[in-house]
């Protein structure tokens, strides 16, 4: 029996009328996870379309990947480097496991790395899947209406910015509220204003500071601390992080610490490129948040300050540290919460690059930006687009008086 | 007026609550919520206010030439409001300070305001009196229950005894920091309107737009 025949065989029990009516959503979401949705559409304008929204969310998965493979190296290679550097040794669950398949914690080997950030992926992965997921069905339950491949976006997006020693309770919490709060309220995906992974990521930023904040960095090793290179940007200059092991270089390919998915803007360009080829991020957006940002600091790097080392941070440095390159090319490009203008579209990506270095450089409180300037603009999204449309009909009314 | 006594008073509670219903007063209700006994202070204080400036407006309700009404109103509950100030800093001088400038800002509370335009003008003096009652204690309720949560979770105590000890105590509760910003008032009472709306759906508001249906040609 094939398995389109055993859904073929379910589908009556799950249809209005059927036996589990109430459970459709999930019928529908496994059936629309192994084949094409059926949703056509009935009335017109038909306009066609190859792109569907299962289409979509399965591309930005894909694009994810890169990040995905060096969030396993990384995070492991971090944390072996480190264990070798320091003379920690290895401890708790992970490293049982590691002991006994025999891969052993060599920083060099490329293989021990993987394998070790593997696991460190694997639980926050999983814990995120579960909490949101089941919010997500409850929800689609309750209302009625579908769970779509968007919700595998999201998890992939927000386990991929939190740092990997992140307690898997504080991961639960953070989904629980990115996917409630930040898209459920609002009537679920294609509704929600705001990013729902960093809504998440948001809520555990300011809920619990100390572990979150970014101006010490995340190296999975207990008793390890240290300085993040925006950290040290901010009290040294950039001028030393070549001094403390941090090559622009290595900030480009992502060897070094960080959020799991974050550190190689290498990885992120690859997926933003793959975005853009295949039409699913704007690139406006991308252009508009570039140009912002290379321009405000740009300004910056002229005006200069005394007091402040910051202000001298190059452009180049400011797309290779931090959060910003993710950023760009998964959560500016996320199509529903940016402005739906091409007018729009670059004032929203220049509103984020301006935001990020506005925040990095001279606002003392907050070492990352990306994320916050991310939010705001989300915000400011339907306000920029309102403004373009009455500016497009002031300017054709004027043509037709 | 049909209303009895008991209508007054626990109306504005849940079918008719300032802040879940009628959303007034909730500057105060974001920025003294984070603990629960300047909460408590806070509810007692605006109920009392409010119950009160209701009872002696309305005694001179017919007097008032209704082209000064408001700063006649404004007048009275500013006195109240300086006398509850006065009352706090001689007996509880650690708590104005905390309130600070939220007690002062009773005045400008929309739901003192709200009470006193809508009701005490238009009715006899306990009528007023309780409803100003009524309301207030339907702002201290949800001010309480923001109170808790806030408290509760934020710092992991009540009335500031430990109930859930934090990991900075060598307890194993990881306190939400975020709870204890004033913002974040803005989700609790979000939730709690929220959770009303779904035990009283006749609370839901009308929308204001509607999305067409498609329909098949």
């Amino acid at each position: 029996m094939g398995t389109r025949s055993f859904f073929d065989r379910l589908e009556p029990h799950f249809v209005n009328g059927g036996k589990y009516e109430k459970y459709f959503p999930l019928y529908e979401m496994v059936e629309s996870f192994v084949y094409t949705p059926k949703t056509v559409t009935k009335a017109a304008p038909h306009a066609r379309s190859f792109i569907d929204m299962k289409r979509i969310m399965i591309y930005v998965v894909v694009a994810t990947i890169p990040c995905i493979m060096m969030a396993f190296y990384n995070t492991g290679f971090q944390a072996n480097a480190a264990m070798a550097a320091t003379g920690i040794e290895p401890s708790g669950w992970r490293a049982a496991v590691l002991s006994a398949l025999g891969i052993g914690f060599n920083p060099d080997n490329v293989f021990a790395n993987m394998a070790h950030g593997f696991m460190y992926f694997l639980p926050i992965y999983v814990v995120t899947l579960v909490a949101g997921g089941v919010c997500e069905v409850i929800f689609s339950v309750i209302r009625g209406h579908e769970v779509n491949e968007g919700f595998l976006v999201t998890s992939m997006l927000y386990v991929l910015i939190l740092p990997a020693t992140t307690p898997l309770w504080q991961v639960a919490l953070g989904i629980i509220f990115g996917v409630v709060i930040g898209k459920e309220v609002f009537g679920g995906t294609g509704k929600n204003f705001l990013n729902p992974a960093l809504v998440g990521r948001a809520f555990l930023y300011f809920a619990y500071p100390a572990q979150m904040s970014g101006d010490s960095v995340w190296v999975a090793v207990d008793g390890y601390s240290g300085a993040t290179a925006l950290a040290i940007s901010a009290s040294d200059g950039y001028q030393t992080l070549a001094a403390k092991g941090m090559t622009w270089w290595d900030s480009f390919l992502g060897f070094v610490p960080g959020s799991m998915g974050e550190t190689s803007t290498l990885a992120a360009l690859i997926g933003v490129a793959f975005l853009m080829l295949t039409k699913i991020a704007n690139w406006r957006l991308v252009a508009g948040c570039l140009l912002g940002m290379i321009a405000f600091s740009g300004l910056l790097n002229i005006i200069g300050s005394d007091t402040n080392p910051m202000f001298a941070m190059p452009w180049y440095w400011h797309l290779v540290i931090g959060g910003y390159a993710f950023g760009l090319a998964f959560m500016v490009v996320e199509p529903v919460s940016a402005s739906h203008t091409n007018m729009g579209r670059w004032i929203y990506g220049a509103l984020i690059g301006f935001m990020v270095v506005m925040i990095r450089v001279i606002n003392p409180a907050f070492p990352e930006g990306m994320m916050l300037a991310i939010l705001f603009a989300n915000i400011f999204a339907p306000l920029i687009d309102h403004f373009v449309v009455q500016a497009n009909i002031k300017r054709r009314a004027k043509r037709y008086v | 007026m049909a209303q009895t006594t008991r209508d007054l008073l626990v109306d504005p509670m849940v079918d008719n609550n300032p802040i879940t219903l009628q959303v007034l007063g909730i500057c105060s209700a974001l920025a003294v919520t984070s603990s629960l006994t300047v909460s408590a202070v806070m509810a007692l204080a605006v109920t009392l206010v409010t119950g009160f400036s209701g009872f002696f407006i309305s005694c001179i309700r017919n007097q008032i030439p209704s082209s000064i009404r408001i700063i006649v109103q404004m007048v009275i509950i500013a006195s109240l409001v300086i006398l509850v100030d006065q009352v706090l800093k001689a007996f509880a001088y650690e708590i104005s300070k905390t309130l600070s400038v939220f007690v002062g800002l009773i005045i400008t509370n929309c739901i003192v305001m709200g009470r006193a335009e809508a009701f005490a003008m238009k009715n006899p003096p306990v009528a007023s009196f309780l409803d100003g009652i009524g309301n207030g204690l339907g702002y201290s309720l949800i001010l309480l229950m923001v109170g808790f949560f806030r408290e509760l979770f934020g710092a992991g105590t009540l009335f500031g005894i430990t109930v859930l000890p934090t990991v900075n105590n060598g307890g194993w509760y990881v306190p939400n920091g975020m709870l204890l910003l004033p913002p974040s008032a803005f989700f609790v009472i979000g939730l709690i309107i929220w959770a009303f709306r779904a035990w009283k759906p006749e609370q839901v508001e009308k929308r204001e737009y509607k999305i067409q249906e498609a329909e098949a040609h």
